[in-house]
């Protein structure tokens, strides 16, 4: 992609689509080390902030009948809490604030992410992969502490043929160890992609001729990526909701 | 600008290709993340999440108890609205009787008046009827008075002698003629 960017230059189009995914230093130049206080760290803050102005300020004044902010934040707790409940069942409600959690970081880093200059957390593999592999660590453990060797019953599809079963049991095995990854890139690349394909419109406004029509076009992106952005929070809570049930029913 | 930004950001970081791929910053990322997400969990399962439960159990107990006084109301209006009617019809029937009591009053005091009145009439008539027979009587008396004077004058100036018992027999036999 850079390569390809830096191609055009001579044509005096200039396209550099991955450059709002840099992780960099926020003071000075230099490499990034572990601690160094990168644009990462400012837009994670940022995140908790909004999550803290929403959910904490939001609803500080307890009101039976709530202000706006209130009924946002009430909504999203009974949007999550309804689907969890639906989808993993009661006693899945144990895990309700982590994947309250994980709901609304990715939603508010997503919508964040929207903002013009933002840089976007969660179009990071590295990022979205972390979260899988929690939601994944958890579900295995959960799923083995609950069920004992049990567990394994939901590679074991009971339902079908006999003769079919064991090689149910590899597909079944393999889609079970390909889920984080999935899980992870699915929400890495839709938010990439948006982001992306947006910068590349925005390419083409240079050029006076189609100028307005790629302005159109990056509106109507970003409309697009609005949605999406809540889509991917609401994807990857669902399916955290329904590796969560896999491990406390893992019976088909 | 963004050219810029990106070979010095490039060369700075030397990093072809993805920036997603870029391992060097995974470190970093994930050592943030970490610890944003630790805050959102405890932000979230120590304040937010309990805040809004009460809230919303609260508002559901408010709800609940408001529904059951409205109920409560209900019931009340409606017994109020039975009480108001019934006593609605006592008062017409009380009316009625009192009407039925004062007309039956007023009827017969008419009727006592009526016939006191008639009885009066018929005596002051009767008394009238007695005073014209009276002045009848005597007027016929005095007719004859007159009468058996004129004729004893006429007599006397017809040169006769009037005898004042033929003259009074001969009236009454005229009169009674």
């Amino acid at each position: 992609m850079a390569t390809e960017a830096h191609g055009a230059d001579d044509g005096g189009l200039v396209f550099h689509p991955m450059d709002q995914f840099i992780v960099k230093p926020l003071f000075g130049e230099g490499a990034v080390g572990v601690f160094t206080l990168t644009n990462v760290t400012l837009w994670m803050a940022l995140t908790v902030l909004a999550i803290i102005a929403l959910l904490v300020m939001g609803t500080s004044g307890r009101a039976t009948i709530p202000t706006r902010m209130q009924s946002v934040a009430e909504l999203l707790y009974e949007f999550v809490r309804k689907m969890v409940e639906d989808v993993a069942g009661k006693d899945a409600l144990v895990f309700f604030p982590y994947i309250m959690t994980l709901f609304l970081f990715i939603l508010f880093a997503n919508f964040l992410g929207l903002l013009p200059m933002a840089f976007t957390t969660t179009s990071h593999i590295a990022v979205t992969a972390v979260m899988a592999v929690m939601v994944f660590l958890t579900v295995t453990i959960l799923g083995f502490v609950k069920n004992g060797p049990a567990f394994l019953s939901l590679f074991w599809v009971s339902s079908a043929p006999l003769a079919l079963r064991p090689i149910l049991a590899v597909i079944e095995l393999i889609s079970y160890f390909v889920r984080p990854v999935s899980h992870s890139i699915r929400l890495a690349g839709n938010m990439m992609a948006g982001h992306a394909v947006i910068k590349v419109f925005a390419g083409f406004s240079q050029v006076a001729m189609i100028a307005p029509l790629s302005i159109l076009a990056v509106s109507a992106m970003y409309g697009l990526e609005v949605l999406v952005s809540f889509i991917q929070a609401y994807v990857f809570t669902i399916l955290t909701c329904v590796y969560l049930k896999d491990a406390l029913h893992p019976h088909h | 600008m963004a050219s810029e930004t990106h070979d010095a950001a490039g060369q700075a970081a030397s990093t072809p290709g993805l920036p997603q791929l870029d391992f060097s910053t995974f470190g970093n990322q994930i050592f943030w993340l970490l610890v944003t997400l630790v805050v959102i969990y405890f932000v979230l399962s120590r304040i937010a999440l309990p805040r809004i439960a009460a809230v919303m159990a609260e508002r559901q107990g408010a709800i609940t108890n408001d529904l059951a006084a409205a109920e409560d109301l209900k019931v009340k209006a409606e017994q109020a609205e039975l009480a108001y009617l019934k006593a609605l019809a006592d008062a017409r029937a009380e009316a009625q009787t009192i009407v039925a009591k004062a007309k039956a009053e007023i009827k017969a005091e008419l009727d006592a008046a009526t016939a006191k009145a008639d009885a009066e009439i018929a005596a002051r008539a009767a008394e009238g009827e007695q005073k014209i027979e009276e002045i009848r009587a005597n007027a016929m008396d005095s007719v004859k008075e007159v009468a058996k004077d004129a004729a004893a004058e006429i007599v006397a100036v017809m040169g006769g002698k009037a005898d004042a018992k033929t003259v009074s027999a001969a009236v009454n036999a005229r009169m009674k003629g």
